[in-house]
């Protein structure tokens, strides 16, 4: 077995790049699902019966399904309906996007049960409406508890968006499997993906940590 | 006041009110005392919906409690006292108090400080504007609480057993504040185990068990010539 330093080294900035395009994608479709997530999670625990039920229908199809699935349904089936291309970019984000909304908004209504019903109580009696209590004082209550499964949520996104590199969408893994293409370096290449990802993932594990800590003592 | 016509109220098949009938008239301090599980919280809390009534009919400062939107508008003249405060912990004492008014009553925010900061004042904290509710103690909460309730300007109170999550040494400091609310013409009604404040402040005593009003008057007399067999049992028990 021979291991080739010198193309780990060479080809390193290459993969950084990509490892940039992951955090790029992975950061963008978690925020996408932040946003979709609070809405799908709040729907779910709403009183008003069709939207509890559209909520479910959508967090059941999405956890139901592989991400794949969901991409090349993004992809490749959605432009048959629509009659149009689908940019690569925008179809990485909004599959990883609305497959992680599914995941944050059982975060969140497992988050927003936590919360003592004498809050929405004191709420209502002061004649505030179910939505003016959601927004001042549940919510961001429940914001400060979820902090470390939305953290394990990110992580779990940012590895899971490796997928999109079957759809030709150039980040971290998809760079990878070019430099091999050319080099024949599986070793290097496939170890050295490995260790930016797990710098990251761990990077991003002590940031959530350092926050909750932040959070705690606030 | 508040006027509630055969009020009844199921759990599942647990019928808990047993059709209550009750007048509250303006300025009135009716205590509500009975055993536990009888069903003096739920009654309560049928008075501005926190509990939905199987039936029956309660009308609050002519507001019929029916639809959310007159169920909102109702509780924007009922405060409610909670027995574990239900102060909201991520906010100051001082938003905990300016919240509603800013947002329901669209009070503007100076307007609704400077109301905080006197109903502070008449309840003793002050100095505690700033503070979260975590740092302060029970009777401090509880007072706090009142005063988020008050800062509505709400035409009635109901207090569901505001001392009974406290430290026997801070309960007077909260039964002094509702005395002066009581003193001041506050329609207020009580759900209490506190027999002497009952008697003292009370205009009506109401004994409630097993979801029916046994027994009412002036608390004098209840206390002092019981009429009906279970209100002299019950009375046996605990004084
Ligand atoms: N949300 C609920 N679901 C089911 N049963 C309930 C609910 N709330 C109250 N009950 C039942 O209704 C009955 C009356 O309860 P309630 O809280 O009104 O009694 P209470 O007189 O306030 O008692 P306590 O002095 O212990 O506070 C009890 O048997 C209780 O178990
Ligand atoms: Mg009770």
């Amino acid at each position: 077995m021979s291991f080739n330093f010198d193309l780990v080294i060479q080809s390193f900035p290459l993969l950084l790049l990509g490892a940039g395009i992951t955090i790029k994608i992975t950061a963008l479709s978690v925020g996408l699902g932040m946003i979709i997530g609070m809405f799908v999670g709040i729907a779910r625990i709403s009183h008003v019966a069709p939207l509890r039920m559209l909520a479910a229908v959508y967090i059941d199809f999405l956890r139901g399904t592989p991400l794949l699935v969901q991409i090349f349904l993004i992809y490749f089936a959605l432009p048959i309906m629509l009659d149009q291309r689908v940019d690569p970019f925008v179809a990485a984000i909004t599959a990883c996007g609305i497959n992680s909304g599914a995941y944050v908004a059982e975060i969140f209504r497992a988050g927003i049960q936590a919360i003592d019903d004498g809050q929405m109580e004191a709420g209502r009696s002061l004649g505030m409406t179910w939505v003016q209590t959601m927004r001042y004082i549940i919510v961001p209550q429940a914001f400060k508890n979820i902090i470390p499964p939305l953290g394990n949520e990110f992580i779990a996104l940012l590895k899971d968006s490796s997928l999109v590199s079957v759809i030709g969408f150039e980040e971290l893994t998809r760079r990878g499997q070019l430099i091999i293409a050319r080099t024949y370096g599986s070793l290097e290449i496939w170890l050295s993906v490995a260790v930016i990802y797990l710098a990251m993932t761990l990077a991003i594990s002590r940031l959530v940590a350092y926050m909750e800590k932040r959070l705690k003592t606030s | 006041m508040i006027d509630i016509k055969d009020l009844r109220k199921s759990f599942e098949d647990h019928e808990v009110l047993k059709g209550i009938n009750l007048h509250i008239n303006p300025k009135e301090v009716v205590v509500i005392i009975g055993p536990s599980g009888s069903g003096k919280s739920t009654l309560l809390r049928c008075m501005n919906m926190l509990e939905v009534p199987t039936s029956g009919k309660v009308v609050v400062d002519g507001i019929e409690l029916n639809g959310e939107a007159n169920i909102n508008k109702a509780r924007e003249e009922i405060g409610m006292v909670f027995q574990r405060f239900n102060l909201f912990p991520h906010m100051t004492v001082l938003e905990n108090i300016t919240l509603a008014p800013m947002k329901v009553r669209k009070i503007s925010k100076e307007e609704a400080e400077k109301t905080a900061m006197e109903l502070l004042n008449q309840v003793g904290l002050a100095d505690k504007a700033e503070a979260y509710p975590p740092q302060l103690s029970g009777g401090q909460q509880q007072r706090v609480a009142i005063a988020r309730a008050l800062a509505m300007k709400p035409k009635v109170m109901l207090f569901d057993e505001p001392t009974s999550a406290l430290d026997p040494e801070m309960v007077k400091e909260v039964l002094d504040v509702m005395k002066s609310l009581a003193n001041k013409g506050m329609t207020m009604a009580i759900v209490t185990h506190e027999m002497g404040f009952a008697r003292e402040v009370g205009d009506r005593l109401l004994f409630v068990d097993e979801g029916q009003i046994i027994e009412q008057g002036p608390p004098k007399d209840v206390f002092d010539n019981p009429k009906e067999e279970r209100t002299k049992l019950f009375f046996s028990k605990i004084l």
